[in-house]
């Protein structure tokens, strides 16, 4: 059927859905939905760890590979270091970003590796905010206990208070730098009203948050001349021989070599795992999310956490097929946009969690009241046009650019027709776990970022990875540059590996996957 | 249950389901056949290209992506990200490497006359020929001659708000006849717009200082003592 007639329905029934108002689950609810839909407890996509610290704990089998797989390192490589340094970042998104400023404010010598160019990264296309307690009706411990319920109550505490406590500092060093967060008409910072927060707490650039920030830390770490190694992409970490880690070993992308960097300290802000395309699912995530850093943080000998739980953002492109996958801001459900199914019915409070909304919707495909399309997906209407039905004209345009671009390339005008979404993979709640300055359990290796976990608990509030990326990276970037001046470099060794591969073979794990990965495999081959 | 209706009347057409076609593109010179409708750079991928340099974040925010192309006898040149276009029969295109041009280095907190500074910093903003030649490369379809202008003259508020899609692909930078390089321009008059010329937020600052003097000590106190059962009520206690 023609995609202007499947919509019809959406229009029809506006005027009636805007009478409804639709309650959150209560907690017993919430449990039954997530168990029965969330891609979380779909058992037969997991398997146990082999061996290594989290041997026996489950994680989706992509992530298991990833974990066991070989390092591209070969034993006898020549480990005489091309760089020194006090602090090696890894990573060029906005926690690197943010590590390597703070690291060099504080007089350490930093050195910033990435696998791309500076700013490629999930954080540079965040879209709703940075949840930062500021208003009168609200606090940190308001946000903390948002956070706890968001994260089913298994964040870490301690990571937790520190985070919620800190943000407005980072939000004041970000203006500080020149970030443009919206404004009220008195000055103030203009707060929006996030999907499972009790109060509103988004500090906003338009839906550009994540762009304008990033492109803000790019330049001054431009203007700072902190060293960079751009498109070249950390493949393992280098241990001192008595289990602290000293550097890392580097692959140039653009000539093969291997690069071997002798550095105090270590701060892994490698980010996500989305292009692991988890259970089959397109993801929001940027090209080079590989979750690189979980496997060289693992073959090290650090923890991990909670990396049985990922987060599925409700809202993923489903039409047209050139924007797959891609976000469609939770700003539109913010501001009061309906989900609708193919009867013309709200399911859900939209404002509810991520991984609740996201398990609503599962529901609906999954028990026939999905909207299909001939290239074989299936998704649920999200009602763009009521927020100019409600606020007026041009709200869309105001307050939406980005999103209305990202449609108009392709003849859909949002402001006239409803878009289908489907949940898409958008986060790994957990990660590396760390202590709450940053740091792993093997010694001088920080990890800040999607990559560490145990801060968001088994579901992240929107709003709060941007703030986790500035809080820990700051904090990562002052523990490692404070710790550097206090020490010497360590000797270089690949002991781990060494143990790393006696222990693979010894479990048979197949060495047929080189990890980290580094790109997903999209080139066609033949 | 109507379910089996729904799933059989409820499926959008497309027409590259409906008629698969493939189509004839050149890529930087050399001609292949991909699937009508598919990303620029999923044609790279189909026609078997890793793709490093010019692959970032995939969804028309950073701006690694700048591709010039060329449709079926026109011989327009025009920019785009090549995640977010669809390649079409006859198309020809070629990834843009990067560009050298010169950023301007400062300490933005320090500057004392940022407006001024300027024409120290980028003293070949004023020289803008009026060409227009940036504003027609801008994939985001920004007004980039008028923004170039609007900084010159000191209207860095408008600058900044005009900018904020601005995803910093560079391809500005190429065509400026008077070697401005308008997106960097653009960065440092909005950054400046926020350091020196924006207003402080107040309840900000009294948060802060809120928490520095303990303000929620006591709160966090009896709070970090809750068992979990205690904890989940507090939660459920919030709306």
């Amino acid at each position: 059927m023609e995609i202007h007639q499947l919509q019809q329905i959406v229009h029809k029934t506006r005027d009636f859905r805007r009478t409804q108002t639709l309650p959150k689950y209560q907690p017993a609810e919430r449990d039954t939905l997530i168990k029965k839909y969330h891609p979380d407890f779909r058992e037969s996509a997991y398997r146990p760890i082999k061996f290594g610290l989290n041997e026996g704990e489950s994680t989706v089998r992509e992530l298991a590979a990833l974990l066991e797989g070989d390092s591209p390192i070969p034993a006898d490589l020549d480990l005489t270091p091309a760089y020194q340094t006090d602090v090696l970042v890894v990573g060029g998104g906005g926690a690197g970003c943010a590590a390597a400023l703070h690291a060099h404010a504080q007089g350490a010598t930093v050195l910033l590796a990435t696998k791309l160019r500076l700013a490629d990264s999930n954080t540079v296309m965040a879209q709703g905010g940075i949840q930062v307690a500021i208003t009168n009706e609200d606090s940190p411990i308001q946000h903390f206990l948002d956070t706890l319920k968001g994260g089913h109550m298994k964040n870490d505490h301690r990571l937790l208070k520190v985070m919620v406590e800190e943000g407005p500092s980072v939000a004041k060093w970000l203006l500080d730098l020149g970030v443009l967060f919206d404004r009220d008409a008195d000055g103030n910072l203009h707060v929006k009203k996030g999907g499972g927060s009790s109060k509103p707490r988004l500090l906003t650039c338009s839906d550009y948050t994540g762009l304008e920030i990033m492109r803000v830390l790019k330049d001054e770490v431009l203007n700072q001349k902190v060293q960079l190694l751009e498109f070249c992409a950390a493949v393992e970490l280098l241990s001192d021989g008595h289990g602290a880690c000293s550097g890392a070993v580097l692959r140039d992308l653009d000539n093969k070599r291997f690069v071997v960097v002798a550095a105090k300290t270590v701060i892994l802000a490698t980010g996500g795992i989305g292009r692991l395309h988890i259970q089959g699912f397109p993801t929001s995530n940027h090209y080079g999310a590989t979750g690189d850093g979980l496997a060289m943080a693992y073959r090290m000998g650090a923890k991990l956490l909670q990396v049985d739980t990922f987060q599925y953002h409700p809202s993923g492109a489903v039409y047209p097929e050139q924007l797959i996958g891609a976000l469609v801001t939770e700003g539109i459900r913010s501001e009061g946009g309906h989900l609708v199914n193919a009867k013309g019915e709200r399911f859900v409070n939209e404002l509810d969690t991520r991984d609740v909304v996201s398990s609503s919707i599962i529901r609906e495909c999954e028990e026939g009241r999905g909207i299909r399309t001939m290239s074989g997906r299936i998704g649920v209407w999200l009602d763009t046009p009521l927020l100019e039905v409600e606020q007026g004209p041009g709200t869309l345009e105001r307050h939406f650019p980005a999103m209305v671009r990202q449609y108009k390339r392709y003849a859909i005008d949002i402001a006239k027709d409803p878009v289908l979404i489907y949940p898409t993979l958008h986060y790994q709640n957990g990660g590396v776990q760390i202590d709450v300055n940053s740091e792993s359990n093997v010694k001088n290796l920080f990890v800040a970022g999607e990559a560490s976990g145990g801060l968001h608990g088994r579901n992240r509030l929107m709003g709060n990875s941007l703030l986790d990326l500035m809080v820990y990276g700051k904090r990562a970037g002052l523990t490692a540059a404070v710790r550097s001046k206090t020490m010497s470099h360590g000797a270089l060794t690949l002991e781990h590996l060494t143990r790393f591969r006696t222990e693979a073979r010894k479990h048979g794990a197949s060495s047929d996957m080189t990890s980290p990965m580094l790109f997903p495999a999209y080139a066609k081959k033949e | 249950m109507a379910t089996q209706d729904i799933n059989t009347q409820s499926v959008i057409d497309q027409e590259e389901v409906l008629h698969p076609k493939m189509v004839t593109v050149e890529i930087a010179g050399k001609t292949y056949q991909v699937p009508e409708g598919i990303t620029v750079i999923k044609a790279l991928w189909y026609t078997g290209q890793e793709v490093i340099r010019g692959a970032g974040c995939l969804g028309g925010f950073c701006g690694a992506c700048a591709t010039y192309y060329r449709t079926k006898d026109d011989p327009k040149v025009r920019t785009c990200l090549a995640c977010q276009t669809a390649v079409q029969d006859g198309m020809s295109f070629s990834m843009v490497p990067p560009f050298p041009a010169r950023k301007a280095v400062y300490n933005m907190a320090e500057l004392q006359d940022p407006k001024q500074d300027l024409f120290n910093l980028y003293p070949e903003a004023p020289l803008c020929r009026n060409c227009n030649a940036c504003t027609e490369a801008c994939p985001q379809t920004i007004d980039v001659r008028e923004g170039v202008w609007r900084a010159v003259f000191g209207d860095f508020k408008t600058v900044s708000e005009m900018f904020m899609d601005c995803v910093m692909c560079g391809l500005c930078a190429p065509v400026c006849i008077a070697d401005i390089a308008p997106s960097l321009v653009a960065l440092y008059a909005s950054r400046a717009q926020g350091v020196h010329f924006t207003e402080k937020p107040e309840r900000l600052y009294q948060r802060i200082k809120e928490i520095e003097e303990g303000r929620y000590k006591t709160e966090w106190d009896r709070l970090l003592k809750m068992n979990e059962q205690q904890l989940k009520e507090a939660c459920a206690e919030l709306k």
